[in-house]
């Protein structure tokens, strides 16, 4: 990519051969110093996010659980406010209070509430829907979803310094480096 | 080349590629099954697709003509009478739910499990239930004979100040059903995602490209991306284990908790469930061995993972053996009359050809899959397949219409019979899940392309060390 003063850049991206690759390469980055710098790659690359960033948050989990949580909560509630509270209706003398039979709408409201948080936190922690994003400027990133390893530097890391940062990816065995504007 | 086979300068993307698959020998680079795949949405579509295709609309078409007079001219249409107030609609209803477990237990059981199989036929078997279940739903709402008020099922603060029944377990299909329809959903659309995403880099048409890029929402393989749908599609496997199991067992328990012969049994929600399984892998295996010589992918879905699938077949199927064995032995155990005489007026009445039927083709075909032989040949596997869905049609048959035939007071009894209405039922909704399967197999890809990377990817690590 032809490199114009003018445009803000988002990164210097580097193309991998593999994912081996991809990771010596980032670990050499974390090496020398670099915090900002984001793999992408067509499948799932066992141990990447670790070595890139070690304290990833993922919302998943909890919003899982607090989803089943609330869930439950609701299942029940409202099967115990429409047959006791808003509408009670004595059938052959039991209880308005029924809990054995709530217990599998109450299940299935929880399990209906986990899974859409899940979802919920699956958004959060990937930040999608995002329909522009500056790596899509990259040569050659149409292959990421194929057989295309990618990683790139962020501008807003401490250490990035244009021509060395260039030259630090190029030295690690990169396909081809290139500047991607934002 | 370290660990995988990739040549730099073959996966230039302007290389031009030809997108029909016939012409590309299996290529087993990350590169190549990813291009494999998708040429099956983006490719020329074979022959077959299109007859299959057409013979399926037309089949819908049938499909809306008969629920469209049911819903007009009532549900009399069927041959429903006192006591056989369920019939072909609630068998169908049972049968096109249980086709769809077989993808959720498929997706997050064997997810779970960690079987690397699982991701040979999880994507397009998790597209089954979605439409297995879509069309499941209809019966219940056409059976209600006042389809217009369908809605009334849903708990919503209305002005007649009525609430669902919660102690009816009508009410809580209602509740299993549509969570897991939800869920389902859920779960097949977050692991599409990358696939997605690899279409659109692939597309060349601009309305196809825009459509992807769309579905795709910006998918571009970041670490962050991967680490979330990891833990979203293990968290949903989670979810999707226990939900799964509950849908059928709540459907076994509409006819569990009521006091008819041949029905009131404890044994009913897990042989529902193992049932559900057991038709839904026919339904699997069917799809499985139409999809490999269809599109041309032995390499993707090869004759073990199809060994695989059948021997799950063969462990459900012979679980639904034991829940017959189980029926009659209740009966005799229980020592009442009226099941005694719900099992002798099943196996030797006007019924007799179902219930044996149903025995003969559940329980002997999957005989032969004790043999590694049979369990490589598609085309056994196919009529071993076509058997068991046939045979699970019959046996749900056989507990609705033929159970509600013979209740307690003798002088009720009176015999269904299928009319002209009833056979339509059976046949057209086939219609309605194939037109959708069709579909689905040409716009988005059947196979999970990411996990088949992967485990490219980790077989060849294997094969380095």
């Amino acid at each position: 990519m032809p490199t114009n003063k003018a445009t803000p850049l988002y990164g210097i991206a580097a193309e991998f051969d593999d994912a081996d690759k991809l990771k010596q390469a980032a670990a050499a980055l974390r090496k020398a110093g670099y915090t900002e710098v984001r793999a992408f790659t067509p499948y799932w690359v066992e141990g990447l996010t670790e070595l890139l960033s070690p304290r990833t948050f993922n919302f998943v989990p909890y919003l899982a659980i607090g989803g089943l949580f609330l869930g439950l909560l609701a299942g029940f509630l409202l099967q115990y406010y429409t047959s006791v509270v808003s509408y009670p209706l004595n059938v052959g003398g039991r209880p308005l209070n029924s809990w054995p039979s709530f217990i599998l709408v109450t299940f299935e409201v929880g399990i209906l509430f986990a899974g859409v948080g899940t979802v919920l936190g699956f958004f959060l922690q990937t930040n999608l829907p995002l329909p522009y994003h500056p790596m899509f400027n990259a040569p050659r990133f149409e292959l990421a979803s194929r057989d295309g390893f990618f990683l790139c530097v962020e501008v807003t890391d401490k250490k990035f310094n244009l021509d060395k940062t260039k030259a630090l990816l190029q030295s690690l065995g990169s396909l081809n480096v290139s500047e991607v504007p934002c | 080349m370290s660990t995988l086979d990739i040549v730099p300068g073959k996966s230039s993307p302007n290389e031009p590629q030809s997108l029909t698959v016939r012409q590309q020998p299996p290529d087993n680079t990350i590169g190549g099954v990813s291009d494999q795949i998708t040429a099956v949405s983006l490719g020329k579509a074979p022959l077959w697709w299109w007859i299959g295709l057409i013979c399926s609309v037309a089949l819908l078409g049938v499909f809306a003509f008969t629920l469209g007079s049911i819903a007009i001219r009532g549900t009399g249409l069927w041959n429903l009478s006192i006591p056989t107030i369920w019939a072909i609609d609630i068998a169908n209803l049972i049968f096109w739910i249980g086709i769809g477990h077989a993808g959720t237990f498929i997706s997050a059981f064997l997810l779970l499990l960690r079987f690397k199989w699982r991701g040979t036929f999880s994507r397009f078997a998790e597209a089954m239930t979605i439409f297995a279940l879509a069309t499941a739903g209809l019966f219940p709402l056409f059976h209600l004979g006042r389809i217009e008020y369908f809605y009334y099922l849903a708990p919503y603060p209305n002005t007649m100040w009525m609430n669902p029944q919660w102690r009816s377990p009508l009410i809580w299909d209602f509740f299993a059903i549509n969570t897991y329809l939800l869920i389902s959903l859920l779960f097949w659309f977050i692991d599409l995602i990358p696939d997605i995403a690899a279409l659109r880099d692939k597309a060349k048409a601009p309305v196809l490209k825009f459509f992807y890029n769309i579905l795709a929402m910006g998918w571009r393989g970041d670490m962050f991306h991967w680490e979330g749908l990891r833990k979203a599609a293990f968290t949903l496997a989670v979810i999707a284990t226990p939900l799964v199991i509950s849908v059928h067992s709540i459907v076994g328990l509409d006819f569990a908790v009521a006091i008819t012969p041949g029905w009131h049994h404890t044994i009913f929600p897990p042989f529902f469930v193992v049932g559900a399984i057991f038709s839904g892998m026919a339904m699997v295996i069917l799809f499985g061995v139409i999809l490999r010589s269809g599109f041309k992918l032995q390499n993707l879905i090869p004759l073990s993972h199809m060994d695989n699938a059948a021997k799950l077949l063969l462990l459900t199927g012979m679980l639904v053996v034991y829940g017959y064995l189980i029926e009659a032995f209740g009966a005799w155990f229980a020592d009442d009359a009226f099941e005694f005489a719900l099992v002798a007026n099943r196996s030797t009445g006007p019924f007799a050809p179902a219930f044996w039927g149903m025995i003969l083709l559940n329980a002997l075909p999957i005989q032969a899959l004790w043999f590694k032989s049979v369990r490589r040949s598609p085309t056994a596997l196919v009529v071993i397949a076509l058997c068991v869905l046939l045979g699970m049609w019959l046996e749900r048959f056989v507990i609705i219409p033929v159970s509600l035939s013979y209740p307690y007071l003798e002088s009720m009894w009176n015999v269904y019979t299928i009319g002209v209405w009833d056979f339509l039922t059976i046949i057209s909704p086939f219609g309605l899940f194939l037109t959708l399967m069709f579909i689905f197999i040409r716009i988005l890809p059947i196979i999970s392309i990411a996990e088949a990377k992967q485990h490219l990817a980790e077989e060849a690590e294997h094969a380095h060390q």
